[in-house]
């Protein structure tokens, strides 16, 4: 038997954990120079290594929940994504689901011989991962981990003259080399983490175990003798850093244009003229999505059109989205359908959120006619992850029509088809399902403008306060009126600049070379908004609800107009 | 082994050390206070006295149901807390905790209202009514006071003899900077409010011993309950405390991720800036000192 001592330095690489420390929904404390980890593994297998924090008040994220696709932090259930570490929902302000665009700090993660590795250097890259001639990944077997109360240095030079052997165990490990990664803990301690090169037969596995810990044990007995033991410091500092803005967010309007390349991993005909299509990153990770969501997709014939993600929970390996053949299609579904095949490449916004879910609601009714079922179905996905209470009604052609028939299977009862109903029929059926309001419930609606606008007047009828009634329209079914004529000054910039007819304020902003977002720019979405400081607005747009119109703090730039002859607004 | 304090601001605050009710009189007490150790009694007469090594005598004073100290030398007067003196009060010292935190970590724990569903689940609050609306803070009392109004949270059992959920409002008092008051509206008289308090006994930088006090309306519950419940909250309380990192309180707002709902405590780390008191808290980089 070889005995091979390694320590990370010279690669940046270290072990921080076993795999099998990462038990099914437990989040591990690790800790590497000093520094500590949450290190949790998510219900699809990813490793998770972030810094073990909570942005929010510091609290450790290893005494928080793994609830499988989430970390939930213990003090004020902040919840971060599985992969990105984006925060996806603060509990003290739920009508805020998609302003926070905090992420936790996270760590690169691989799992090799049995060990999950790091490094704490962002320029090393997984090359720098060396690959032991020794070990082979498929046959390495982890040894229990020794923790010593003594430096990683001094652990070292004692390693470097051990000799190890195990003469007395069956032949199942008498050719298995070993290999020993000492994992610097801080200033004062370490863990040596062995690994064997051969895989012990099953009967023999506990013996091998036990007669390496008992090796081990004696060799730290005999270290920490002969160098003195002392305590362990304080966990040091991480450094000071500002919660990192991943590209949404008012603010950064440019970095929110700026599109990401994705692969289409599958493509399939979820129902009757829906495809199906998950796109996953071309490299690196893709964002966080929160319920509500919708991507923008650049097709190749340059088109740009929206979709909602269909993704639950903490999954983020790939967006996924409903895309339905409009028979008038003027080049966006048709494109989509006729064209792009798996291993297509194309361009996807950042996930933004026009259509957010609250999650204090003590019961919410999710509504959606056709497709517009898939901002729906992540909302349904999100509140059936958290066990919090709501029916899904989905009103649809036929059983055919049904797209993500197996997600919609996996809420169970939760989930009602209406199948075939004439437009009285949905009218009537919908009036049955927005009765009384009672307090701390919430409404939901996605899917055709006559269907929306039939759930909004009952839930009018009904007394639903416009607070607690949400709504996305595919498009704008009103009549856009683009006659008037007006001006726009700009508050915080000083500039006053003439609207024309025919031109939307949006394209005079981007026209003067402010950098405005937007995205669907017919008044659905709600991307372009800008709050309102003075003048009075003739709104236009399907997204802001009628109290929000009332009170005309807030216009859609694509679609709003002026009654007065001069808007200020907030920019 | 912290070093001794040498915040001037620190050293002259009056700091609470006891409550007297634990006190036998002619007994000496041993504690640790600013990382110095100290000690006190209550003379037979019933005088209070602190004093350092075997004679160094400090000033004292016995101020709601607790023994003060100060290192320095302190303000004549305590801040004020009148209810604590209203004939019909009940008021009950409901235990003193250590809990290895700063002082100012501990307080703001105190003012902070969204970890009641999280923390203190089926008591304090409860899943998914999580809301932090609105309110008002402003500094008060000529800069000497943080003061928090019109805070309001749903609870579902908030207090012993809390018939069911009620939507609670509160109001929070911060008059020192380790000691906050709360108070909230009393479950058997909807015109007055039952107080519950914080005094802050800073150890060390990242010690604390919370002297919890409380002065209720309450006729019903005895003592002995009231102290339990008081302990059942403040030990769930603790275990997130102690896993708070840094432990002590960062003034810097770019070191952790404020949001509206902290409007108490940005104003709270504002006013311990502007107070210049730099013990217990990791100063901002920018305030220039």
């Amino acid at each position: 038997m070889s005995v091979t001592v390694l320590s990370g330095t010279k690669s940046g690489w270290h072990p921080i954990a076993s795999s099998s420390d990462l038990v099914d929904r437990h989040v591990y404390q690790g800790q590497l120079f000093g520094y500590e980890f949450a290190v949790w593994r998510s219900d699809d297998g990813f490793v998770n290594i972030w810094e073990n924090r909570c942005l929010h008040r510091g609290v450790r994220l290893s005494v928080g929940t793994n609830d499988g696709a989430e970390l939930v932090c213990q003090y004020h259930g902040w919840r971060y994504a599985n992969r990105t570490g984006g925060v996806t929902y603060i509990p003290a302000h739920p009508a805020d689901a998609n302003t926070h665009s905090s992420c936790a700090r996270s760590y690169v993660a691989v799992e090799r011989y049995g060990l999950i590795w790091t490094t704490l250097d962002s320029e090393t890259s997984l090359a720098d991962l060396e690959v032991l001639d020794v070990l082979d990944d498929g046959q390495a077997f982890p040894l229990r981990p020794i923790d010593l109360w003594v430096t990683s240095e001094t652990t070292i030079s004692h390693l470097e003259r051990i000799e190890i052997g195990c003469p007395t165990l069956a032949d199942s490990t008498k050719h298995s080399d070993l290999v020993l990664f000492v994992q610097p803990v801080d200033e004062r301690r370490c863990v040596v983490r062995g690994v064997l090169s051969e895989r012990p037969d099953d009967e023999a596995k506990i013996d091998v175990l036990r007669f390496y810990s008992a090796e081990l044990g004696a060799v730290r007995d005999g270290i920490e003798k002969s160098a003195g033991v002392q305590a362990a410091p304080e966990p040091a500092a991480f450094k000071v850093h500002p919660a990192v803005e991943v590209s949404i967010g008012l603010s950064s309007a440019t970095n929110r244009q700026a599109a990401v390349p994705v692969r289409v991993r599958r493509r399939w005909n979820t129902a009757t003229d829906v495809v199906g299509f998950e796109l996953e990153a071309v490299s690196g990770q893709l964002s966080t999505v929160k319920p509500g969501s919708h991507i923008d997709l650049h097709l190749p014939n340059a088109l740009v059109r929206q979709y909602s993600v269909v993704n639950a929970p903490g999954e983020l390996d790939a967006y996924t989205i409903g895309v339905k053949l409009d028979p008038t299609s003027t080049g966006g579904s048709s494109t989509l359908h006729g064209e792009v095949v798996v291993g297509d490449e194309l361009l996807v916004s950042q996930p933004r959120n026009g259509f957010p879910l609250r999650r204090d609601a003590v019961h919410t009714l999710l509504i959606a006619g056709g497709i517009g079922l898939t901002p729906i179905l992540a909302m349904a996905q999100a509140l059936d992850h958290q066990g919090l209470p709501y029916e899904l009604h989905h009103f649809v052609r036929s059983q055919n029509h049904i797209a993500f028939a197996d997600r919609l299977e996996a809420l169970g009862t939760n989930v009602t088809h209406h199948l075939a109903l004439d437009p009285d029929e949905t009218v009537t059926q919908l009036q049955r399902l927005i009765s009384s309001y009672t307090d701390a419930k919430h409404l939901y609606v996605c899917g055709p403008a006559p269907m929306l606008t039939a759930a909004r007047a009952t839930a009018s009828a009904n007394e639903w306060p416009d607070h607690a009634v949400h709504f996305e329209y595919f498009a704008n079914p009103t009549q856009q009126d683009q006659s008037s004529e007006f001006e726009i000054a700009l508050a915080r910039s000083a500039v006053t600049l003439p609207v024309r007819p025919g031109e939307s304020i949006l394209e005079v902003l981007k026209n003067a070379g402010i950098s405005m977002a937007s995205s669907c720019e017919q008044g659905v979405c709600g991307t372009c908004g800008v709050d309102l400081i003075e003048g009075e607005p003739d709104h236009q747009d399907v997204y802001l609800n009628d109290t929000e119109k009332r009170t005309g703090k807030r216009l859609m730039t694509c679609v709003s107009r002026a009654k007065s002859s001069r808007l200020v607004l907030d920019l | 082994m912290m070093q001794r304090c040498s915040d001037p601001v620190v050293l002259d605050m009056w700091h609470p050390v006891a409550a007297t009710v634990e006190l036998a009189a002619g007994v000496e007490y041993q504690t640790r206070l600013l990382g110095e150790p100290l000690s006190y009694a209550m003379s037979p007469q019933g005088l209070p006295q602190a004093w350092r090594g075997t004679q160094h005598q400090l000033p004292v004073m016995h101020a709601y149901g607790v023994l003060w100290t100060s290192l320095g030398s302190p303000p004549d007067e305590l801040f004020e807390f009148d209810e604590f003196h209203e004939p019909d009060r009940h008021n009950v010292w409901a235990g003193s905790v250590g809990v290895h935190t700063s002082a100012p970590r501990a307080v703001e724990n105190f003012l902070d209202m969204g970890h009641f569903p999280y923390v203190h689940t089926g008591y304090l609050g409860i899943e998914p009514h999580t809301e932090v609306k609105d309110y008002t803070v402003e500094i008060v009392n000529d800069g000497k006071e943080v003061l928090a109004t019109g805070c309001e949270f749903f609870q579902p059992m908030g207090a012993l003899n809390a018939l069911g959920g009620m939507l609670m409002e509160y109001t929070y008092r911060v008059p020192h900077p380790y000691c906050s008051i709360l108070y909230k509206s009393s479950p058997i008289d909807e015109s007055r409010r039952d107080a519950i308090v914080i005094f802050g006994q800073a150890v060390d930088e990242e010690n604390t011993r919370a002297h919890l006090v409380l002065s209720l309306l309450d006729d019903e519950s005895n003592d002995r309950q009231i102290q339990a419940f008081q302990q059942l909250i403040f030990s769930q309380d603790k275990p997130i405390l102690e896993n708070q990192h840094p432990k002590r309180l960062p003034l810097d707002p770019a070191v952790e991720t404020p949001i509206r709902s902290d409007k108490t405590s940005i104003a709270y780390r504002r006013w311990l800036s502007g107070l210049g008191l730099r013990y217990g808290v990791l100063p901002a980089v920018s305030d220039g000192r």
